[in-house]
């Protein structure tokens, strides 16, 4: 696979997860308070995503290219790490799994909860609900096509590997009318959380002055030492707390965890 | 203004998030990198060699935290 194929399949897998918890929140709004606004709210907060990227989108391409790099590549750096260290505190069971079953749960009956459903106009519950969630999972999706796009000089092929995430996952919701919990979210997250920060680690380096060995099949290198290096965290963080005395029951294999 | 809020939490979870020591860490991990490379010294080995340094240590201290090392 090329750089281009990786660079789609990278921003097709984090732009997936980002969609499933938009997505679960438009559902939970429009299965308990009706469609309409829940659908007006998420089209309100797309629209607000199209002006920031057409603000956003030219202005990064302006920057030099060797800043850019360092920048860009540094807060994906920062920000892969992040998503890796949840993704691998999750596999060592020391943070809960992210259950979108569960939170669908819970944003049902806080929207049942909030009452007064309007019997005519729009909902305004629903639609500032739906709002909220699509922006700001969005703006993670805007920040990840345009780090990764500007950085392999081709934002429109990381927009097509975000597109495609967020049509696949919107289809496939609105077709099952449901959460997405056959997605297997964590071991989603805690492989774009190791595709993230090797990118991270490939352009900053890059822009810092590293020759790396091999070019661009330096990157399969760090995807391979990042990702068994997380692995072997997850694990070695779990003994300690495989003690039933300090941990009680006992915790999940790290390797069922992430599979 | 509660929007705005809004957009500077996502902000601050992109470049803070959990544990600040990991953007810290990465800033001078960049500037070492930077430092070696500009003299002409090998440095490629530093960035993930750091990488995962730095996750170990904010696993390790989540651990500690949650009381699972005395």
């Amino acid at each position: 696979m090329g750089a281009g194929g990786f660079l789609v399949l990278s921003v097709f897998l984090a732009c997936c997860v980002e969609s499933v918890e938009a997505l679960t929140v438009i559902l939970a709004t429009g299965v308990t308070r009706g469609w309409r606004a829940s659908l007006w709210g998420a089209a309100g907060a797309v629209a607000v995503l199209a002006v920031i990227v057409a603000v956003m989108g030219p202005a990064v391409t302006r920057v030099p290219l060797d800043w850019l790099r360092l920048l860009v590549g540094g807060l994906l750096l920062v920000f892969g790490l992040q998503w890796l260290r949840k993704a691998t505190l999750r596999a060592a069971g020391l943070k809960a799994l992210h259950d979108e079953a569960a939170v669908y749960d819970r944003q049902i009956a806080a929207a049942n909860a909030a009452g007064g459903k309007p019997t005519s106009g729009l909902d305004r519950y629903a639609f500032t609900l739906s709002f909220k969630a699509v922006l700001l999972e969005g703006l993670e999706v805007v920040f990840i096509v345009l780090t990764f796009g500007a950085n392999q000089g081709s934002i429109p092929l990381a927009a097509v590997g975000g597109i495609a995430a967020v049509v696949l996952v919107s289809a496939a919701g609105f077709a099952v009318r449901a959460p997405l919990t056959r997605v297997p979210e964590n071991t989603l997250k805690f492989v774009v959380g190791v595709m993230l920060t090797a990118f991270g680690v490939f352009w900053s380096g890059e822009a810092a002055g590293v020759n790396w060995p091999g070019a661009d099949g330096a990157l399969l290198a760090l995807i391979a030492v990042i990702g068994l290096a997380a692995l072997g965290l997850a694990r070695a963080a779990r003994p300690a707390l495989a003690d039933p005395a300090l941990a009680g029951p006992a915790l999940p294999d790290p390797a069922e965890v992430i599979r | 203004m509660k929007a705005l809020r809004a957009v500077l939490a996502v902000l601050s979870d992109l470049v803070i998030g959990d544990d600040w020591r990991i953007t810290a860490g990465i800033i001078a991990v960049l500037g070492l990198t930077a430092v070696l490379a500009h003299h002409g010294l090998p440095a490629w080995w530093l960035p993930p060699l750091a990488v995962v340094a730095l996750l170990a240590g904010t696993v390790w201290a989540a651990r500690r935290r949650a009381g699972s090392v005395p």
